[in-house]
């Protein structure tokens, strides 16, 4: 194969990747909705928690919205038979993330229909579901799938459809899989401690401040829990690894541990990953007034999600595993778009800084301001 | 294991993506048209700096907030649809399509999501100059937006640049701008971004004329109806052009659509268009010589003029699409569907020996298998197709959204330009009659926008991309009672979302602006 291909097909996996991990810091939008009732005992606690997190929604939406784009310009394969196949996974997905989008605007608005406390509800709903649900379907990386990958279905006129599940839950046999739940708990405490790190650093509320800070101990203890579990059984796991010669999958004893090994870059993006989600956390419980954990945790997540997911892709690996026909497991050679399409996206691709700069300078100049009760009780500001 | 592809399946997963993209379509064209109203109003205020431009900006970006979410709702269950229910089109079609659904994420949602929120909470935050930029931002993002989403719609009704590749079963992108330039694209996306601004318009015109039929927020409503005039007129009036030039192109690359649209089942030189017609019910079949009309009038050898700027020129009808062997516009003779299929058929199988050829490694027969590919490739998608009569989309649903759309685009001219006199003239205050028209032409133009996307869309069946794949073998293989469920979820979920959409609008627009 072509180098230059090769080199596209990782570049776009470590596109894809990098999305990913942003989409897992943005999830602190999430983690910030389950804590709503936890955190805001007054109503005017809870707007200022809405308005907190509620204004970078869009955010974590847009980061979904591009990763699954994205994912359908460089891995249409995976798009193909990931989307099609585990059903029900997805299509959960979707529900609760509609239920979000609309649920800011309109649980404080009269003539809503549902009455406040149901968008409230809502968001609670997908504040809870979303990270879990799609922290379990990215452990489907590590854990693999029931599907079979037959291109040549194609010229079957009456059945002509290359991707098909092998089971009929399509997809929700996932959540019965104890280490993609693990992934799941993981990410859902891990949404919620950074959370709880950004109601610190932009709330100006001394009891909001503290409670978070309170709680910041326990969903700690419980993120290294499931985190700490999901690490160490991934490391001693047999992987799903593709012999560069032949093409065929395999499966190799420590594979992801030996991908580390191999890739040691990409063990120091994880270790350092690791260490700045643990410094944040740790210098906001000790320091009564330290608020900047959120940058260092929040670096630090998008640090080690982005070493996982090269794991799962990089280094002969095979990052969707297929259980139930081991060589219909996609890799990001044998599930990417062409040379052409590959070449063009990346051009594309030039202007991500561009687009980051911007995000950069606009949450900036949104955030010098803290929210504060005032701000929540002045009438001509537009607020949820 | 399911051994075929169940019909029900197929119209189910066709029926979920339409409930999806008509209710997306219910929200997008607004966020198009208010937000460029909005940000026009904005530049006064920021060119004036009189504070009552501020608040007129306020209370539109307000009900442009309520509607905003719920079509970024829905447009996301439309992109990861393609994924879940069209799962063999990703995959056939993947290396085209998706790129320009990345890019528009990455280019055009990142900028909207970014200034939005500059636009709803920056007011008391950030310069002036600062909040203008981004509230331009905001709809120049979404605008974007629906330009790479539209070339990749266009594509599928016009698939270019693009070659099959038998090793990978797949058609792969050699030449992105033409894919992103195609005329096809370049009107599609102009149409509708300006139905989009008729909506904004009629939607400004419409609710600041229920102000003054309650006889309140009079300078409010009189001035946002003399912005909403102006633009409405012009995008009105470009619409035109934009819509000769979308029919000239289905004229061109999709004849059988346009022979739909128009009831045409026999064609010929010289072809009037049918201005107003019923159709007729009896006729069931395209060769049953039944009159598909039991009334109609047509203007003469205007279909002729529109389609290939020839009044006299020939416009095939359904039964010649499907009988072939008339002379087309290139001077060659048309096929018959029959022969399409036949050609369809050889194309499948000898992508089939290729394979076969290739895991024999043999090389003389995976070269004439090859050959025989390329050859037929052209109709690819014909080989799916089990009978000559589903080549005809729903005429009966092509044909009225068709004079829908033209009429009430036709009406809205004629409102815009009286709106715009009234208003100049200072008599708008006064008129009860045209305060009335102008509100209950809101549901008009969102009727008009769907009618449409009905046109377009049922005008494309059988065709997933035309000619290439037809929606029965893009289907992803599911159980018909997995979509049958979350079509009603969907429905169940997009209504009271809808309903409560408008409750909340009609709630703030009797509250107010409170400029005056």
């Amino acid at each position: 194969m072509d180098s230059t291909y090769i080199l596209l097909q990782h570049y776009w996996w470590f596109l894809v990747s990098l999305l990913g991990a942003l989409l897992v810091f943005l999830l602190f939008v999430q983690g910030g909705q389950s804590l709503l009732f936890t955190i805001g005992k007054t109503e005017l606690q809870q707007k200022m928690l809405l308005n907190s997190t509620g204004r970078k929604w869009e955010f974590t939406f847009t980061t979904l919205v591009t990763f699954g784009g994205a994912f359908f310009a460089s891995f249409p394969l995976f798009y193909s038979t990931s989307f099609g196949g585990a059903y029900w996974v997805w299509m959960l997905i979707l529900a609760c993330f509609v239920l979000q989008a609309v649920s800011y605007e309109y649980q404080s608005k009269k003539g809503n229909l549902l009455g406040k406390k149901t968008y409230q509800v809502f968001l609670l709903l997908n504040g809870i579901l979303g990270p879990i649900l799609l922290g379990t379907a990215v452990g489907t990386f590590f854990s693999g799938a029931e599907f079979v990958v037959n291109k040549g279905q194609l010229t079957d006129v009456a059945m002509p459809v290359i991707s098909t599940w092998a089971n009929p839950w399509h997809g929700l046999e996932a959540a019965f899989v104890f280490w993609n739940v693990c992934l799941g708990l993981a990410v859902f405490f891990l949404a919620r401690i950074q959370a709880l790190l950004y109601f610190i650093n932009n709330i100006d509320d001394a009891e909001i401040v503290k409670r978070s800070r309170k709680h910041l101990v326990i969903e700690t203890a419980l993120f290294l829990v499931f985190f700490l579990v999901f690490l160490v059984h991934l490391l001693l796991a047999d992987g799903f690894a593709v012999d560069p010669e032949t093409k065929e999958i395999y499966m190799q004893p420590y594979k992801y541990f030996i991908n580390l090994i191999e890739m040691p870059a990409v063990s120091v993006v994880l270790l350092v990953g690791v260490a700045g989600v643990l410094y944040g956390i740790v210098r906001t419980i000790l320091s009564g007034t330290w608020k900047k954990g959120i940058w260092f945790c929040g670096t630090g997540t998008v640090l080690t999600v982005l070493a996982l997911l090269l794991c799962a892709g990089w280094n002969n690996t095979a990052y969707y595993p297929s259980v139930a026909d081991l060589q219909s497991s996609l890799t990001i050679a044998n599930s990417c778009s062409s040379p052409f399409t590959l070449k063009v996206m990346s051009y594309v691709s030039i202007l991500v800084p561009f687009v980051l700069g911007y995000i950069f300078y606009a949450w900036r100049a949104l955030d010098l301001r803290k929210i504060s009760g005032k701000e929540m009780e002045e009438k001509d500001t537009h607020a949820y | 294991m399911i051994a075929s592809i169940d019909t029900s399946l197929i119209d189910w997963s066709r029926a979920q993506f339409a409930l999806t993209a008509m209710y997306h379509w219910l929200f997008v064209p607004l966020t198009l048209g208010l937000g460029v109203i909005q940000a026009i109003m904005e530049t006064i205020y920021y060119k004036t700096g009189n504070e009552f431009w501020k608040k007129t900006t306020q209370f539109w970006m307000k009900l442009f907030g309520i509607n905003f979410a719920i079509g970024v709702a829905t447009g996301l269950i439309l992109e990861f649809e393609f994924g879940t229910n069209w799962s063999n089109y990703s995959w056939f079609v993947g290396d085209i399509f998706g790129a320009p659904l990345a890019i528009e994420g990455i280019l055009a949602f990142f900028m909207e999501a970014t200034f939005i929120a500059v636009m709803f909470f920056g007011w008391d935050k950030v310069s002036k100059r600062f909040h203008l930029a981004s509230t331009w931002l905001t709809i120049i993002g979404a605008t974007l937006s629906a330009l790479w989403i539209l070339i990749a719609n266009a594509w599928m009704q016009y698939p270019v640049g693009m070659r099959f590749n038998p090793d990978t079963v797949r058609n792969e992108m050699f030449d992105f701008w033409a894919v992103a330039l195609s005329p096809v694209a370049i009107n599609k996306f102009f149409h509708t971004v300006l139905s989009g601004w008729i909506v904004g318009a009629v939607f400004v015109i419409g609710i600041s004329s229920w102000y003054l039929l309650k006889k309140r927020e009079t300078k409010f409503s009189l001035e946002s109806i003399k912005v909403g005039a102006v633009f409405g007129l012009v995008a009105s009036i470009l619409i035109v052009w934009t819509g000769d030039g979308s029919a000239y192109q289905v004229a061109q690359k999709q004849p059988m659509k346009l022979a739909a649209m128009e009831g045409l089942y026999e064609g010929g030189n010289g072809t009037g268009l049918v201005a107003i017609g019923l159709l007729n019910p009896e006729k069931t079949s395209y060769t049953d010589n039944v009159n598909p009309f039991i009334f109609d009038i047509k203007i003469p050898k205007l279909l002729s003029f529109l389609a290939e700027r020839d009044v006299d020129a020939y416009v095939p009808g359904i039964v010649n699409l499907i009988e072939g062997g008339y002379t087309t516009n290139q001077g060659t003779v048309a096929l018959s569907a029959a022969e399409k299929i036949e050609k369809g058929q050889i194309a499948i199988q000898a992508l089939a020996d290729y394979r076969k050829a290739v895991e024999d490694k043999d090389q003389v027969a995976a070269g004439q298998a090859r050959a025989l590919l390329d050859e037929n490739f052209a109709y690819f998608g014909y080989g799916y197709i089990k009978d000559p009569a589903d080549l005809i989309p729903h005429v009966g649903l092509t044909f009225y959204s068709f004079r829908i759309m033209v009429i009430l685009g036709g009406y809205f001219i004629l409102l815009f330009i009286v709106a715009l006199i009234w208003s100049k003239k200072n008599k708008f205050a006064d008129a009860r009659w045209l305060q009335w028209a102008s509100l209950w032409t809101i549901p008009l133009a969102y009727i008009a926008g769907q009618a449409g996307w009905i046109v377009a869309e049922v005008g494309r069946q059988p065709w997933a991309i035309q000619d290439i794949l037809p929606t029965g073998a893009s289907v992803s293989k599911l159980a018909t009672s997995s979509v049958q469920t979350t079509f009603f979820l969907f429905l169940l979920l997009f209504t009271v979302l809808l309903i409560a959409e408008i409750g909340i609008m009609v709630k703030a627009i009797k509250k107010g602006p409170s400029v005056n």
